[in-house]
């Protein structure tokens, strides 16, 4: 019954919220020719903007001419995550005129640390949806346009011939989309404010402006997808994406008010284990570049997820590179654990944050050394057991390490076993009292 | 001759997770290049999988070379000649957001 209850609750909630914000958008509409009345004391700006803005106004990056350009800028922000968040509220709150927001996912518990427009009520919802609700509460009199889209060769490429945008903020989370958003930026000739962040540290800089370089003119040739470390992987603090997000926001003021100092041609690393800032100076731009150089190879957007070898998104793909029999499903595993061997395979910090007991963990990366295969031995012999269970996040490394093993201890008496689907499935199938991260 | 080596963004993971080494080059014939160097952290510093640090006689794609703040491509690239008390950063460019 109370479970019922509160189903429908949250049904209700969400559809109230959806109502509500589609009258907003009608009322802004309205709101917006009926306000649209110059300040009879000043030039181009109303009454209520002068006020509002002011503080910024004041400052002489910005002055009235800034103001006025800011109100006339269209700005793309790709990626409503942990540096797109904070990067959106500050443009909508220094009175950028049109902001248009695309993402794809929803959002998800784990993202609420960073992801700073969204909060407990939005989980399960789309995140330009919530990042629409919080920008459009801040500030009504601007344009903030939520686009729920897949970025790709072809949304981009129609998204960028239907609006002419004065600048692109790179709040993305793969390389793929990081390569796409540069060559969609050099072919619409528009500059690209491109953060990024993971665990402690930080990038940021402006490519394909005043004559700085392009990604493709720092990294012609994408890195090896084995190198590429995920936020959902290897972990980051929110205030690092947040201190780049911020900045991102900073960098695109500077380029629509037309100040000085913009970093382009320039490249920013933020330590936040150390909370140190430096700035290098990078190359000009490539004459031989296959995008934005002096013979273009790159004429128009192509496959980027096949130029990378790697998928336009952070999420892990599933791996079989085993025989059926080697795989048990998560349910029979309670039954096992008494009388075998079970490996958890996870880093350490993850095995500590939460494990099925009776597990031992012996880490992926030190099953690939000889001490590892060394430590697995012990273990076998100090268990005394003739079956062994391999686990992990997800199921696919615990496939590489008893893959790894097998070879290793061919010839042995044991039998290998992989457990399906890992720790989600378990938690999936088994007890959802094990998390889900 | 004493310089700094520095990792970031990742790239330390292939250098025992520590962000800075200072090290001693010995004195040679010939000026020490950071194309010498590459070898040298080869054989001296690199634990494991040299293939995602080196390729091809330079760095793998995606790693970024600063000498003293400066992107490598504007000192001649793996042709610089180490002077002492260089600062040498090898960055691996992040991705996550
Ligand atoms: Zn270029």
């Amino acid at each position: 019954m109370c479970e019922e209850t509160i189903a429908t609750l949250i049904k209700d909630i969400k559809s109230l919220k959806e109502q509500i914000r589609e009258k907003e958008q009608l009322l802004a509409a309205h709101l917006k020719v009926q306000s649209n009345v110059p300040c009879k004391y000043s030039e181009a700006l109303q009454t209520n903007e002068i006020a509002r803005y002011s503080r910024q106004m004041l400052v002489d990056e910005v002055g009235l001419a800034g103001q006025i350009s800011l109100k006339a800028s269209k700005v793309l922000i790709v990626g409503a995550g942990g540096l797109g968040c904070p990067a959106a509220v500050y443009l909508a709150g220094a009175g950028v005129g049109q902001i248009t927001i695309v993402d794809y996912d929803e959002v998800e518990l784990s993202n609420l640390h960073r992801q700073i427009l969204h909060s407990e009520d939005d989980v399960g919802a789309s995140k330009v949806h919530s990042a629409y609700d919080k920008l459009h509460s801040l500030n009504r009199s601007i344009q903030i346009i939520p686009l729920k889209m897949h970025v790709n060769s072809a949304s981009i490429s129609q998204l960028m011939s239907d609006n002419s945008y004065d600048v692109v903020i790179d709040g993305s989370d793969n390389v793929a989309t990081r390569y796409l958003l540069n060559d969609a930026c050099v072919l619409n000739k528009m500059p690209l404010v491109s953060g990024s962040a993971l665990q402690t540290e930080a990038q940021l800089t402006v490519y394909n402006y005043n004559n700085g370089p392009c990604y493709r003119c720092l990294f012609p040739v994408p890195p090896p997808p084995d190198t590429v470390k995920s936020c959902g992987d290897g972990g980051v603090l929110g205030p690092v994406p947040g201190v780049i997000g911020c900045l991102q926001a900073l960098e695109t003021i500077k380029i629509l008010t037309k100040s000085d100092g913009v970093l382009a041609g320039r490249f920013l690393l933020f330590d936040g284990s150390t909370s140190r800032f430096r700035t290098a100076t990078l190359r000009p731009r490539s004459p031989e570049c296959a995008v934005c150089g002096h013979h273009p190879t790159v004429k128009e957007l192509q496959d980027y997820e096949q130029f990378c070898g790697a998928g336009a998104h952070d999420k892990v793909v599933s791996i079989d590179i085993l025989r059926s029999v080697d795989h048990i499903n998560p349910q029979q595993l309670e039954k096992v654990l008494e009388d075998s061997l079970v490996v958890d395979v996870r880093d350490q910090a993850q095995y500590r944050m939460c494990h099925l007991p009776k597990t031992v963990n012996i880490p992926y990366g030190e099953i690939l050394k000889a001490e590892g295969a060394k430590k697995f031995s012990d273990c076998l012999e100090a268990a005394g057991k003739r079956e062994v269970y391999f686990l992990c996040r997800r199921g696919n490394d615990s496939q590489r390490a008893l893959d790894h093993l097998k070879q290793v201890f061919s010839g042995s008496n044991v039998n290998f076993f992989n457990v399906k689907g890992g720790l989600e499935a378990y938690s999936h199938n088994v007890d959802a009292d094990f998390p889900i991260y | 001759m004493d310089i700094k080596l520095e990792f970031g963004g990742g790239a330390e993971l292939l250098f025992d997770n520590q962000k800075q080494y200072k090290i001693t080059l010995e004195n040679k014939k010939t000026p020490w290049l950071i194309g010498d160097l590459l070898f040298w952290m080869k054989d001296n510093l690199l634990k494991d999988r040299p293939e995602l640090f080196l390729q091809n006689d330079s760095v793998r794609p995606g790693i970024l070379v600063l000498v003293n703040d400066t992107d490598w491509e504007l000192m001649d690239t793996v042709r610089y000649e180490i002077k002492p008390n260089d600062s040498i950063l090898f960055i691996s460019t992040l991705h996550g957001g």
